[in-house]
């Protein structure tokens, strides 16, 4: 097991590499770079030139490359063109909210689906399964920022019981406050996660229900509710666990839309900001960030696979 | 019925060997899409204390679903209806769905045909047992894990205190196929189906599990029902036979009596149809011309009728009724055998008069050429 | 089918293709044993399905009405300030927009573009995963080895990301929106059709003709292509609607179609500001962009049903 494991984390070392290589040869496509950060009207031409040239802009590329590489890793992300600011200062004061608006809905969402997705998949074909089958399949087609703003216009405007913007009342930072402007995008993001997730638990159960494993247990007398908790249940969950790794990078970009239309301070609404100032060196640090945890994300899955799958602790192999 | 005497008079003892299960006109329909398929149209069955008994017939046939029927393992949409249906002299027609599940392990074992899909790929092996151990002997802890390492003794696993720690994935078809036929001593059954257990296993393994199912039987006293389309393994190892086609069983009798002297053109084909290793001949291998036929909304009628060289009207009107035969076979045929002249396995020459097929030794080619 | 909404990693896929996958091998599984064609087969599946009926009845109507919109009597930029933010009556059926402008015939020719866009999207895709899962199905080796890599980099970036940061780099438009759906999701088609490609280069009949010289080329146009068909014709509709998704949240976002361009997604955005006192403007673009999408994943599992392969073994008809 420890082998399977040591050899995903060297796959994935190159691949986030190779990441950062394709992230910078975009970054060299841009018509702006950072130096323009960092310049004002009023600097000469020649002033501007020597800053580039002590910036290394003049450098081949692969030098220029590294040097960003390194930079990337001692902890200096660049500057952003619009606001000046360091990104990296202001990704840290971002992240958080985000991660306080995902990992929660995420989660409720998570066991929600487990849970309505065995009960779908137990009573395959009732009324009740066919119920659940209908909200996943139209949850999957409804867009998150629709259903946000329905729910605005309900409980905002209609009703007026939740605030529409933002994470606290100016002037008020009390945790009542920032809850109830909490609620409504957590509730969009539960939306926005629950439907895929239920859908595959929901294949999962049905799936192993159809086993030959399962025919054997009921051919040994086991009833249905043995047959359900004490089998398929291990075997709908190991997948759907190891699965949680790969949302890791939810954590940071998985709420853009939700955190936009709710002017939520997170990742998102930099994000765009930047993207429609083309403000670069922020989505670069953004893009890098978000697909070193997708590996790190699958390096994760991996992981908690080894840990949880009987199959997979002798002497590892994939799946 | 007709078969129930026969069979007494084919024992020739006054009191017989007692009857285990009595299954007569099990009638299986799935009910799809308003469709429905008469998977088993009329079976029975007879199975006697310790006695190996063995189903054979073509895929298809309904010999599966017939046993999944008797244990209750089919699905929602199928209907089980039975005249009788009775396991040691009780009716299980009338139990409700916990007695009957309370029976499937402890009184009735069945095992399946692919050992490697039948075993719950995150549960050790030990775990299996001791689950079948609590629910049908109540045994738990050390008690339990000493009858398991028992029964995986009994099966030949060798190391078994080791091996009930291991996962099945760590076992190969064969042990895992004794892995499941622990699991069904463990509960001491009265009766052990068999379904096919060999099929999905190597020659030389399939002959170890064989013959570890004899020697249960012998050991236990368990009945063994054995469902197979292999003639071979039954003509050596089974006491009786039930041949089904189309859903229906169409004869029933002694192995001996069966091969070598069929009583139904079915059966009859079936064994002409057997290549004969001993054979000097090189002729083409006989089969059995059309088709099995389809079981949604099957004809009243033989379901033999349409590939039987002697078919008759008759035989595409009704279903044929059971004939009783002195040797004890019966068979369900609209004509009497003997006016049939049908042939066996072993009778060497003659070729088979239904559909031409050359059985036992050739004597010679030029007694081969008459047909 | 992983959306442009929040996504998680790599593109649209797995979820869908499972619960397709099975939905379609259950259905399969039960024709097969009721002996029927797969045309019997999937048009039962379709007509046990309320909600395929009345969606896909809904998306023709629409499709219909977005196809012949320059011939209906819509003015879609004719602005009236007098009447603006009117909410729906007889002389506007949905109402008009915060320039007076006739809501309905917006909604269509919003539709129009973005139909189109998700159209253009999918086939964008499907033929450059066609291309790749074709090439490294057949030439395997280390050209498969390369190209799937390549596949797997490529998904490992966080799709929504990627596509917004490539919109970026390329002039905003129509084109480009096109372009960069399109390039960022043929990674499952291709996995899909080199899975289909490399099975059907184990039958003999390709070898034999390999054999025979008939060049590579011709072998994938005439044997792999047709035998991958059915999987190709159900990636294709997950892929539609998906694209069609992504669309609407870039657009809504901005980053997408733009002005004087409209797409669902881009009305949405604009309704935004209308919200307290003009839902309509946002509710009714939304509405029906749920009801495209939920028809074209309704049409992949009546289409999957229909592809099959275990239904198409048993095909007497």
């Amino acid at each position: 097991m420890a082998k399977f494991i040591l050899r995903r984390i060297l796959i994935a070392i190159p691949m986030v590499l190779v990441i950062t290589m394709l992230c910078f040869m975009l970054m060299s496509l841009a018509p702006y770079d950072a130096v323009d950060a960092m310049v004002d009207p009023r600097m000469s031409a020649e002033t501007v030139a020597a800053m580039k040239d002590a910036l290394g802009y003049n450098d081949p590329l692969w030098m220029q490359y590294l040097k960003w590489l390194q930079s990337l890793v001692t902890g200096n992300w660049g500057y952003s063109i619009t606001t000046k600011a360091a990104v990296a200062d202001q990704l840290a004061a971002r992240i958080p909210n985000t991660i306080m608006l995902v990992l929660p809905a995420y989660l409720f969402a998570y066991v929600l689906a487990i849970v309505l997705g065995l009960v779908a998949g137990a009573h395959r074909g009732s009324r009740l399964d066919r119920c659940i089958d209908a909200i996943a399949s139209v949850g999957i087609a409804v867009p998150s920022f629709w259903f946000a703003m329905l729910l605005i216009f309900v409980f905002g405007y209609l009703l007026k019981w939740l605030p529409i913007l933002g994470m606290q009342t100016i002037g008020d930072g009390s945790a009542l406050d920032i809850a109830r402007h909490y609620i409504m995008p957590f509730v969009t993001l539960t939306v926005a996660f629950l439907p895929d997730n239920l859908r595959y638990v929901r294949s999962s159960t049905i799936t192993q229900s159809t086993q030959d494993y399962v025919t054997v247990q009921r051919a040994f007398g086991a009833s249905d509710a043995e047959v359900m908790f004490k089998h398929i249940c291990r075997n709908v969950l190991i997948p759907v666990i190891t699965r949680l790794g790969m949302a890791m990078p939810l954590l940071v970009t998985g709420a853009i839309i939700t955190e936009t239309i709710f002017s939520w301070p997170g990742v998102g609404p930099y994000f765009i900001t930047a993207i429609k100032a083309m403000d670069y060196p922020v989505v670069m640090s953004i893009l890098v960030l978000s697909s070193t945890l997708v590996i790190l994300g699958n390096l994760l899955a991996d992981v908690l696979c080894c840990i949880v799958d009987p199959r997979m602790r002798q002497g590892g192999g994939s799946k | 019925m007709a078969a129930e005497n026969n069979e007494a008079a084919a024992m020739g003892t006054p009191s017989p060997r007692g009857e285990l299960l009595r299954v007569r006109n099990l009638r299986t329909t799935f009910h799809s899409h308003r469709r429905l398929i008469k998977a088993v149209r009329g079976m029975d069955l007879t199975v006697l204390d310790g006695e190996f008994l063995a189903i054979v017939g073509e895929s298809g046939s309904g010999k599966s679903v017939a046993m999944k029927s008797i244990m209750g393992l089919l699905p929602k949409n199928a209907e089980v209806k039975a005249d009788k249906l009775e396991f040691a002299g009780k009716n299980m027609l009338a139990m409700s769905a916990k007695e009957r599940r309370g029976m499937c392990g402890s009184q009735i074992a069945m095992i399946f045909q692919d050992p490697m899909t039948s075993l719950d790929p995150v549960k050790t092996v030990g775990k299996h047992l001791f689950e079948v151990l609590k629910r049908h002997r109540g045994l738990t802890g050390a008690a339990a894990r000493e009858e398991a390492i028992h029964a995986l003794e009994q099966v030949g696993i060798p190391s078994p205190a080791q091996r009930l720690d291991r996962y099945p994935h760590e076992f190969s078809g064969g042990m895992r196929q004794r892995v499941l036929i622990a699991m069904a001593l463990c509960c001491k059954p009265r009766l052990l189906i068999a379904d096919e257990p060999t099929t999905a296993l190597d020659v030389t393994i399939q002959a170890q599990i064989l013959d570890l199912l004899r020697r249960l039987r012998d050991e236990e006293g368990m009945s063994v029902v054995l469902i197979s389309h292999d003639l071979g393994v039954v003509a050596s190892l089974c006491d009786r036979v039930e041949v089904m086609y189309g859903g229906m069983a169409l004869e029933s009798g002694l192995v001996d009596d069966v091969f070598e002297r069929p009583r139904h053109p079915y059966t009859s084909a079936l064994l002409g149809a057997v290549p004969n290793p001993n054979e000097r001949r090189t002729d083409r291998l006989v089969s059995i011309p059309g088709t099995p036929p389809s079981l949604v909304n099957p004809l009243d009628a033989c379901p033999f009728a349409d590939r039987c060289k002697f078919a008759a009207d008759v035989c595409r009107t009704m279903v044929p009724e059971w004939r009783n035969y002195p040797s004890g076979q019966i068979a369900r045929c609209a004509f009497d055998a003997d006016a049939l002249g049908l042939v066996g396995v072993g009778q060497g020459g003659e070729p088979c008069a239904c559909c031409g097929a050359r059985t036992g030794q050739a004597e010679d080619d030029e007694s081969g050429k008459e047909a | 089918m992983k959306l442009a909404q929040e996504t998680a990693g790599s593109a649209p896929e797995a979820a869908v293709s499972a619960q397709s996958a099975f939905d379609a091998a259950a259905a399969a599984k039960a024709a097969k044993k009721n002996h029927m064609t797969r045309r019997e087969a999937a048009w039962l599946a379709f007509k046990r399905d309320k909600g395929a009926i009345i969606s896909l009845s809904l998306l023709l109507i629409i499709v219909v009405v977005c196809l012949i919109a320059p011939l209906l009597p819509l003015a879609p930029n004719a602005t009236d300030v007098a009447h603006r933010l009117a909410a729906p009556s007889a002389e506007h059926w949905f109402g008009t927009d915060e320039l007076g402008r006739d809501y309905l015939a917006r909604v269509i020719y919003g539709g129009r573009v973005s139909l189109m866009v998700g159209l253009l999207a999918m086939l964008t895709s499907m033929v450059v995963g066609i291309l790749v899962g074709t090439i490294a199905g057949l030439f395997g080796g280390i050209v498969d080895a390369i190209l799937m890599r390549f596949v797997d980099v490529l998904s490992s970036i966080p799709w929504m990301v990627l596509v917004t940061v490539v919109s970026i780099l390329l002039k905003p438009g129509i084109t480009s929106i096109i372009l960069v759906i399109g390039l960022f999701s043929w990674m499952e088609i291709a996995r899909l059709v080199r899975a289909e490609t490399q099975s059907i280069r184990g039958h003999d009949f390709v070898q034999y003709a390999e054999l025979c010289g008939v060049s590579r080329l011709s072998v994938i146009v005439r044997h792999v292509i047709p035998s991958a068909f059915p999987t190709i014709i159900t990636a294709a509709t997950t892929s539609l609607a998906s694209a069609i998704m992504t669309e609407s949240s870039l657009s809504f976002l901005g980053v997408g179609v733009q002005q004087p361009m409209s797409s669902w997604g881009s009305l949405l955005q604009a309704a935004q500001g209308y919200m307290q006192n003009n839902i309509y403007m946002a509710f009714i673009p939304g509405l029906l962009i749920v009801i495209v999408i939920f028809a074209f994943n309704k049409l992949g599992n009546v289409l999957r049903v229909f592809a099959d392969p275990q239904v198409m073994s048993g095909e007497r008809g």
